[in-house]
């Protein structure tokens, strides 16, 4: 009885459908360890892998040289930025917008870096529903390639101070 | 110690189990009990006013207290009434089951004292408007002092009642108090107490230095490495309490239905694997987090190939199939399922628990292995995907759990009867319901895309416009709709509890009144005292009830799982 | 009367001290350990 205990030698590997049972779950187990690998390999959409550390100071200062090397536009006073296919774009999480404004190109690759100028943010793509965590002291490299057009908004998931529910950005697609 | 006083100390003998209960423990299990239902209402409080203001509709609450309600509905909920309760549990597992006093006696104050201390300084500052960081107060944001002095109290006074409870076990086997090996229930409450032991180690590593830091002592701690640290305390504390639930299902599934375990083997190899490998699935938290590597998240993630979620696999097999086979013992044979139409439902301490077997398996497992999948992770992180996950685990699975055990604690340790039964018979439903109706708003809400932890789902005021489909807002009302009814269920326990505690009728010197009828609950008890002699005897009773429920549970788990892969597959490309 | 031979496996399991020193063990080398040498060997950004 589980609030009894037992006596003597009660070891007893498995029989009849509890075995079958482990069994099953056991191949269950070992389908679902390898679909990660896997995908990691094979799969188009993983995690970003690159990390550098870098001064949020000096973080910032990239982003206002990006925003005055690709500016093409502005919206709502939020600078559009369009990066060159292939090449590194920058976005910052502050309190509380995202910055600047991206103009992508679809079906191009870019390696965009985000980092956080003051707490911790969560970069959300709506309505695609693509999210990563931000740090500030840490710029973390998404090497993205949208595959769909239109505008896509960016919001902000991790609770970051009163203005959380007003952090908004957003990320334009062409059509090539 | 003598055996003659570890045995001799002050007790008296369970009318209903014949076990015996030793006072000084018993008074240690009751406070924390009571403890911890105090801070379950502080909790549930907070959780209503949430509930109100995620449904847009509703929108009860303004942002400051909003997110400083989230602050303090998380802290008492995942903290201090769950950890309260399993200090109750550890207490009794380790004394009556083992048939001895416990260690100390001045630890056990002294741990208590310092549990209650710090529980009402964190409730205080964070209600004083001082720390509205949310439970994992992620630096840079910074809280008042007490706030992480509040909860370093607490975690210290825990980690000593986890101390005594090694020290009780210890002391036990060397005056041979019982012989053989610890019942079940003791090693799943043992499974708990070491997790609790790395999870309280994680939380001092990761609250010290961020106390001092609050102090003006040391430099803020990197938040990368914060975060690791926390979830070290945030998602280990989350497996106490899977370990814990799973003991109390073997108990209630023996004192309601006279079920034993099928093969102790099997059951105690299963809590071996969550010793050794729960721990990793921390790594969840930080799959799409900068600075770790894909082998680090992957390996971790995945618990080690899964053998922790191997184990659950186990215990959701062999606890129905121990019923199963005690019920086709009493004769209920018919058919497949006739054997599961006659469970004890009328007991409302068996229906939660059964209740919380069902949520926790099929919604709560089921999308905490898929959302903690590194790449699925990317559709799932921050949305309210995850807290539709973790309340289908935590609340419909643990908390509903520890209410069933309450049904038997009550009349066991406050010898007291209940009032109201018929109310009692159903309120494990309603808040079992109105949890299950929360996460799926929850759920379907996140997918959509909308954040947790976010005061206006319409970002209004946001310099650029956004918003969400018309479906997600119905989404949100559902979730707090589903939110209310378990508040109701909630008050309905409370009420409950402490009116049969305080005012309930004494049944000292009787057995602990039956939910079923007598002549059930005499095959229960002939079950319950065979069962003692039948140690190590099997049955060749067969199954097939628990086989197809368990197969129904397979064939859900890889549709959720591989629907999610076709979905993550239409996003953009990353990596 | 005769000691019975308990299993090996029966012996693992009833050792709680052993399973306590594994149970902080491997989590605390393979999530903790693990991670912390990672967060700190992050390269320096170079940002022009």
């Amino acid at each position: 009885m589980s609030i009894f205990h037992p006596k003597g030698n009660w070891y007893r590997p498995p029989t009849g459908t509890e075995r079958l049972w482990v069994g099953l779950a056991l191949a269950w187990c070992l389908v679902m360890s390898i679909t990660m690998p896997w995908w990691h390999f094979q799969g188009k959409q993983n995690a970003p892998q690159t990390t550098y550390e870098v001064d949020p100071s000096a973080f910032i200062q990239r982003v206002n040289q990006f925003v005055e090397t690709n500016r093409v536009g502005e919206m709502n006073n939020v600078p559009i930025v369009e990066p060159e296919p292939g090449g590194d774009a920058y976005l910052l999480g502050q309190m509380w917008q995202w910055y600047p404004v991206l103009k992508l190109k679809k079906d191009q690759t870019y390696r965009i870096h985000v980092s956080s100028a003051d707490l911790q943010h969560g970069l959300s793509i709506l309505p695609i529903n693509m999210n990563i965590h931000v740090l500030p002291g840490y710029d973390y490299v998404m090497e993205i390639t949208p595959t769909t057009a239109g505008e896509f908004s960016l919001i902000c998931n991790e609770f970051c101070g009163i203005g959380h529910h007003r952090m908004t950005g957003k990320i334009i697609v062409e059509e090539t | 110690m003598s055996t003659e006083t570890v045995k001799a100390a002050a007790h008296r003998v369970c009318e209903t189990t014949g076990l015996s209960i030793f006072l000084k423990a018993q008074f240690f299990v009751k406070i924390n009990a009571v403890l911890a239902v105090i801070f379950l209402l502080v909790g549930g409080i907070a959780a209503l006013l949430l509930a109100l203001t995620r449904w847009s509709n509703v929108m009860l609450l303004n942002d400051i207290w909003y997110y400083r309600m989230i602050t303090l509905h998380g802290v008492n909920m995942l903290v201090f009434w769950i950890i309260f309760f399993e200090m109750a549990i550890l207490y009794f597992a380790s004394t009556t089951l083992l048939n001895t006093k416990m260690f100390s006696k001045k630890l056990a104050h002294v741990s208590l004292a310092l549990m209650v201390a710090g529980a009402v300084v964190t409730n205080y500052i964070i209600l004083k408007g001082q720390a509205d960081v949310m439970l994992t107060s992620y630096p840079p944001l910074e809280a008042h002092p007490l706030f992480y002095l509040g909860i370093i109290l607490f975690a210290v006074g825990a980690l000593l009642v986890a101390f005594n409870f090694f020290a009780t076990l210890y002391i036990a086997k060397k005056n041979k108090t019982y012989e053989g090996s610890m019942p079940l229930v003791t090693f799943g409450a043992a499974t708990a107490a070491i997790i609790a032991v790395v999870a309280l180690l994680h939380g001092a590593a990761a609250l010290v230095p961020t106390f001092f830091w609050s102090m003006g002592w040391m430099e803020m701690m990197d938040p990368g490495v914060y975060r690791l640290l926390w979830w070290g305390l945030g998602h280990h504390s989350q497996q106490i309490n899977v370990a814990a639930m799973v003991s109390v299902w073997y108990f209630v599934a023996t004192m309601s239905t006279g079920a034993k375990p099928l093969n102790e083997t099997v059951c105690r190899g299963a809590f071996i694997l969550y010793i050794l490998f729960i721990n990793l699935a921390a790594a969840h938290h930080l799959l799409v987090d900068p600075g770790l590597s894909s082998e680090w998240k992957i390996w971790n993630t995945s618990y080690a190939m899964y053998l922790a979620v191997l184990a659950s696999m186990i215990h959701g097999y062999t606890v129905p199939a121990s019923m199963e086979v005690a019920m086709r013992r009493k004769g209920y044979n018919k058919g497949i399922f006739g054997w599961f139409a006659k469970l004890p439902w009328k007991d409302p301490g068996f229906s939660a628990v059964a209740l919380s077997a069902i949520i926790f398996g099929f919604i709560g497992g089921i999308t905490g292995v898929t959302l903690g999948t590194e790449q699925i992770n990317i559709m799932a992180h921050n949305t309210l995907r995850i807290p539709g996950h973790f309340h289908a685990t935590v609340v419909g699975g643990t908390t509903l759990a520890f209410m069933g055990l309450c049904y038997y604690l009550v009349p066991l340790i406050f010898q007291k009867d209940f009032y109201m039964k018929k109310l009692a018979r159903i309120q494990p439903w309603l808040f079992g319901g109105g949890i299950v109706l929360m996460s799926f708003g929850m759920s379907f809400a996140g997918t959509y895309g909308v954040p947790r932890r976010t005061y206006d789902s319409d970002f209004g005021g946001a310099i650029l416009e956004t918003g969400f489909d018309p479906i997600a807002h119905i989404f949100l009302g559902l979730l707090g709709v589903g939110g209310v009814i378990a508040f109701v269920g909630l008050l309905l326990f409370l009420v409950l509890i402490v009116s049969a505690v305080f005012f309930g009728p004494s049944i000292k010197g009787q057995k602990m009144p039956t939910w079923q009828t007598d002549r059930e609950q005499k095959m229960t008890d002939d079950l319950i005292s065979k069962g003692y002699e039948e140690e190590g005897k099997d049955y060749h009773i067969k199954t097939p009830g628990t086989i197809a429920l368990v197969l129904i549970f397979l064939l859900s788990f890889a549709i959720y799982y591989f629907a999610n892969w076709a979905a993550l597959a239409d996003l953009w490309h990353i990596r | 009367m005769e000691k019975e031979k308990i299993h090996p496996i029966q012996k693992f399991m009833d050792n709680i001290w052993l399973l306590l020193a594994l149970g902080l063990a491997i989590p605390i080398l393979s999530y903790t350990m693990w991670g912390i040498i990672e967060l700190m060997n992050i390269p320096q950004g170079t940002l022009p």
